[in-house]
């Protein structure tokens, strides 16, 4: 059936089956494939988008139950990689291999939309469910405390 | 000796000496990005078309920028940033100007291996590679000044060459300007490359130049290809490994939306057990997830063949029978048995480590289009040339009329290697006939169709003297063997040597060594995982001189560095080790640190964990010291994170999981019962660097694995007086009074 969704302030209107996760018709239908699949069940983070501002590992989330919210991407995050968690990643040279790091920004940017100085406490409770494989965690964490001294001002 | 630390806070350098150690200063300000230095498809080679190629690696366009191309695959471990350091070193290309791409593999083919080495392993891409590279460069350099000196009508030695300008007094050139000409001078003789203590741009923190595509989501990984035309497929293999397809039913699910075909996965031709196509089936449609949820509709019968009563208890019981038997012999030293027998003491102790996967973030994937005249095939290649030869060899394809294009790869680790689904998809792709065939598993299918790391177990007995020194070591190791599947005749006297790296190769001093070795194979498929042999052998290994030196009332640090005093660089090492870490043995109980260090590709690695553990027995891991000799380094901060990337590694094996056997087949699936080391579990990690220099340059990508798991089981040890020899952490119980 035909749905309509809007993703990065941009209206799309898809033919799928509602029940269809929302990372495949990102993926597969839009074309957005910085939204990556990792696991299909929500334990890995690597498909985590916003949806409303929130937080959502798009793997499970059918398609149908996005319709009518503001979903942002990776390729929505900013226009030119200027949003303060993706400089600080860049700063920081945070990737290794890349795969995970869509989810863990996106999972990094709604930590700090809610939280502007989060805790080393928050970040392991916002950040427990995002994975990565090779083992960049100890440049995440000090990406996000660099990205909340960006937002707050600081060079 | 230089000192790098990378902490949760910041960046901190400190420059010290050391005995014998090469004294650098490392710049490390954060990383100033250029623009993107590559395409998003780091595949595609625009330069084919607009640059000047001064030679296979280096072309510059006429606005001077310069492409450098790399013929290893970028799977996290920097390689897009290190390969054109080492010819930029030579090149003296203003590095603001450079961009990278991949190599052409079916050029390589083509030519004679043109780019000499194209497949990516054993930490193998600086040392390998970097005397190739530097003379890419240095070859270019002084064609460069050459092609100016005819120009100006000056001896070559009085043109300056910097920062892709040439000089010769007054008269100025850029390298845009001279490239063609360069292109066409012979030299008489190939200039000679810098060495250690020359260099300007080597040893340098730079910016990775892939980094802007992988904080905006456009790097292009093998699950993100897209093609006009073309469809999707999902996998399922027989869940016994080496049972058979029986049959299924098409008319169940063909009526489902966007569905195309289902196909039947079965062997083709004659390979070994290692690479050959796993039976089962793919379903196919115009996108994925319509592919899948038909795939897991789809009516199946399967003969699960001979090995359904097989389980890893069971398979662990046949192991331990393996190591009380002699076996073939893998080092011997001396005579152990009879230096044995001389001893004041003797230690013992019996280590298992179980299967596990690669478990790369991005599970396997292939794209595969097949027209009249050519063959195209992506994915996240270890091995571009293989990945041609394989399909090629399929579809009965001249090599020549075959392109593989290598995506960004969601983490390799050996798993990317064999191109073992890369025949799975040309097959698919063959049955499905007209169209381009995207392949994509599931992370089921990833960990189930698993590659990775064989079981292991070894039985290691060390006679000591009345000074408590080792007189005579006898090991006998039993376990699953790649070499066994991948080829049968390499271990016709039933010894695999490499499964018993960091064992058999052990460097201490010790009079009398005796390793001995059983292969004992299962179904399951084993292949080059990070640090083959090394990973978990170090487990027993570095334990078991922990028991040792305990068991001679010694410290086991100086334990450690009394047996390897003829080892300058080990010494180096350890000597680092305990003053950066402050190891200590006399921590309230409940607290403790642990050692080990390990040498593999060419790097040695010692460790220090510091853990505390409840009474309960719940484990923290608060901290790793690491201590790395590569010899030199090419860029600091890469180097660190492969450190950092190692312990991650090496504590998740460790620590939480073991891909088991039940009925022959492997249960764990998915992350919720095969869980990976995540954030709020991570120590911090502080990098030392303790470089020997000189001529050697160790690999960096796999070293780190292996000393973290016994540094972490001697800290256990240390905080709790209880030692896990023969399970994952998460199952001992650690609980203490």
């Amino acid at each position: 059936m035909a749905l309509t969704l809007s993703v990065n302030g941009r209206n799309y209107t898809v033919d799928v089956e509602p029940e269809t996760p929302l990372l495949w018709v990102l993926r597969d239908n839009m074309g957005l494939v910085g939204t990556k699949y990792g696991c299909g069940i929500a334990r890995c983070g690597a498909c985590t988008v916003h949806i409303d501002g929130q937080v959502a590992r798009s793997c499970a989330t059918q398609a149908a139950a996005a319709v009518g919210k503001a979903v942002t991407t990776i390729e929505g995050l900013s226009p030119n990689s200027t949003h303060p968690v993706q400089v600080a990643w860049t700063e920081l040279d945070v990737p290794q291999c890349g795969y995970c790091q869509s989810g863990q920004i996106m999972a990094a940017a709604a930590l700090l939309a809610k939280r502007p100085r989060p805790t080393d406490g928050d970040i392991d409770a916002e950040m427990e469910l995002n994975l990565c494989r090779c083992g960049t965690y100890q440049g995440i964490r000090a990406a996000i405390h660099r990205a909340a001294a960006i937002a707050g001002g600081a060079r | 000796m230089t000192h790098l630390e990378i902490t949760r806070r910041s960046f901190i350098v400190t420059t010290a000496a050391a005995g014998g150690g090469l004294m650098i200063g490392i710049a490390m300000s954060g990383p100033a990005h250029a623009a993107a230095g590559m395409a998003p498809n780091p595949w595609e080679r625009p330069t084919d078309k607009d640059g000047q190629e001064i030679n296979a690696w280096i072309v510059v366009d006429p606005d001077g920028t310069t492409t450098i191309r790399v013929g290893q695959s970028e799977m996290g471990q920097g390689v897009f940033t290190a390969m054109p350091m080492l010819v930029a070193e030579e090149l003296h290309v203003d590095w603001k100007m450079v961009k990278v791409e991949y190599a052409d593999s079916n050029r390589h083919v083509r030519n004679n291996n043109l780019y000499q080495r194209m497949s990516t392993g054993g930490s193998g891409a600086v040392r390998n590679s970097r005397v190739f590279l530097q003379q890419a460069g240095a070859s270019a350099r002084e064609r460069l000044r050459e092609a100016a000196a005819v120009a100006w009508s000056v001896p070559r030695d009085q043109v300056v060459a910097k920062d892709s300008v040439l000089t010769a007094g007054n008269r100025r050139g850029t390298y845009a300007e001279f490239a063609t000409r360069a292109s066409q001078v012979q030299l008489a003789q190939e200039p000679a490359i810098k060495q250690s203590g020359q260099f300007s741009l080597l040893g340098t923190t730079l910016a990775r130049l892939d980094t802007p595509l992988k904080v905006n989501g456009t790097a292009t990984f093998g699950f993100d290809v897209k093609l006009p035309g073309m469809v999707y497929a999902a996998v399922k293999v027989v869940p016994v490994r080496g049972g058979k397809l029986t049959s299924f039913d098409f008319n169940a699910i063909k009526g489902r939306p966007g569905i195309i075909g289902a196909y039947a996965l079965k062997p083709v031709g004659e390979q070994p057990y290692a690479t050959r196509i796993d039976e089962g089936v793919a379903v196919v449609a115009d996108t994925y997830y319509r592919a899948l949820t038909a795939l897991n509709l789809l009516p199946v019968v399967w003969d699960l063949g001979p090995d359904v009563a097989l389980n890893s208890r069971e398979y662990k019981a046949r192991l331990a029978e393996a190591v009380k038997l002699p076996g073939a012999v893998g080092r011997n030293d001396g005579d152990a048995i009879a230096a044995m027998k001389t001893a004041v003491k003797t230690v013992e102790g019996t280590y298992f480590t179980g299967y596990n996967s690669h478990t790369c973030m991005e599970p396997m994937s292939c794209t595969v289009s097949i027209t009249a005249d050519r063959v195209d095939v992506w994915g996240g290649f270890q091995n571009p040339p293989g990945a041609l030869a394989v399909v090629a060899e399929h579809l009965g394809k001249q090599p020549v009329d075959v392109y593989s294009h290598t995506t960004f790869l969601g983490g390799g680790f050996g798993l990317r290697s064999r191109n073992h689904e890369v025949r799975q998809a040309a097959e698919i792709a063959r049955q499905v006939g007209n169209r381009p065939v995207k392949m994509l598993w599931t992370r089921e299918e990833n960990e189930r169709q698993a590659r990775g790391r064989p079981a292991a177990m070894s039985h290691l007995k060390m006679g000591l003297d009345a000074s408590g020194m080792p007189i005579a070591f006898y090991g006998r190791f039993a376990g699953h063997s790649s070499a066994a599947q991948a080829n049968p005749t390499s271990v016709a006297n039933g010894l695999d040597s490499g499964t018993m790296n960091g064992i058999r190769d052990h460097r201490y001093k010790i009079a009398n060594t005796l390793i001995e070795g059983h292969i004992r194979n299962t179904n399951q498929n084993i292949q080059a995982y990070r640090a083959p042999g090394y990973e978990h052998n170090l487990w027993h290994m570095e334990q078991f001189m922990d028991e040792v030196a305990l068991a001679a009332g010694k410290n086991p640090l100086d334990y450690r560095l009394e047996l390897t005093k003829d080892l300058p660089d080990w010494q180096l090492v350890l000597k680092t080790l305990k003053q950066k870490s402050g190891y200590r043995t006399d921590l309230p109980k409940g607290e403790g640190m642990g050692v080990a260090i390990g040498e593999s590709f060419g790097s040695i690695i010692a460790m220090c964990a510091k853990v505390s553990v409840s009474r309960r027995g719940q484990l923290t891991v608060e901290k790793y010291d690491v201590v790395v000799d590569c010899g030199n380094l090419v860029t600091p901060a890469i180097a660190a994170h492969q450190m950092q990337s190692g312990v991650v590694y090496g504590l998740t094996d460790a620590i939480y999981r073991e891909l088991t056997i039940d009925k022959g087949a492997v249960v764990e699936g998915n992350f919720d019962t095969y869980p990976l080391l995540k954030i709020n579990q991570m120590p911090v990690v502080d990098v030392h660097f303790a470089l020997a220099g000189g001529d050697k340059w160790g690999g960096m990508g796999e070293p780190a694995c292996p000393p973290t798991a016994p540094s972490l089981g001697n800290a256990i040890f240390a905080a709790t007086g209880k030692r896990v020899r023969d399970v994952i952490i998460n199952q001992a119980n650690l609980s203490w009074t």
